[in-house]
């Protein structure tokens, strides 16, 4: 999928090789692949609207940017709910989709690959239900 | 000691000793609005450069190196905590 994937939070990078070592090298085989960034003070977390102030902590938000540097979509959850990671490998796919297709592919509701896309333009309009029912948004 | 509060440190706004002011803490709060949210859906993302742990070692990751190629950026409340 091609995936560069950074996790952030205001622990400082020693706190992270210590958790790292700690607890997620024995929860994943190798500990997590990806780079661990320090975002002390929530300065990175304020641009992205997710820094709490009044518990110093970066909320769970989760940001998808493309190859152009754009932001495609964000989550935003408070901390005792964690992410679904089926759900982001989704919509990264189906990201990617629309990219290749440089727009001639839409993915409708609960697309999941394989599943049919839809060619948005005038011949569409009015026609989707010919095309798509809501039981393939299951 | 008063028991542990979820929070984080931050000053009265008074000396040592001396009776809290009630308007200092407001103060505080409207220089950190200044700071504007700039991560919209469908903008370009606000670029970085923040120290990281990475496979060992320490590095620094700037977010635009990885132009070219697709990102995801998660945000999370803290290590050692339970979700």
């Amino acid at each position: 999928m091609g995936l560069e994937f950074f996790s952030v939070s205001v622990d400082s990078h020693f706190v992270h090789k210590m958790w790292q070592e700690k607890e997620l090298s024995k929860m994943v085989k190798g500990g997590v692949p990806f780079p661990m960034l320090s975002d002390g003070g929530g300065k990175i977390g304020s641009v992205y609207g997710v820094y709490d102030e009044n518990a110093g902590v970066d909320m769970r938000g989760r940001f998808i940017i493309d190859p152009d540097g754009v932001i495609q979509a964000m989550e935003m959850l408070t901390p005792p709910v964690g992410r679904n990671v089926a759900e982001l490998i989704r919509q990264v796919q189906a990201f990617q989709l629309v990219r290749k297709t440089k727009g001639a592919e839409a993915t409708p509701s609960g697309w999941q690959p394989g599943r049919p896309t839809l060619k948005p333009g005038p011949d569409l309009v009015g026609k989707v239900w010919e095309v798509w029912t809501p039981d393939l948004a299951f | 000691m008063k028991k542990l509060e979820i929070g984080c440190g931050k000053p009265t706004g008074a000396k040592v000793g001396e009776p809290q002011k009630k308007d200092a803490p407001v103060e505080e709060k409207e220089a950190k609005e200044a700071v504007m949210v700039r991560a919209k859906v469908g903008a370009k993302a606000p670029d970085f450069q923040a120290p990281a742990f990475h496979k060992g070692k320490f590095v620094q990751v700037n977010l635009s190196d990885y132009l070219g190629k697709w990102m995801c950026v998660c945000f999370y409340p803290g290590d050692f905590t339970f979700v």
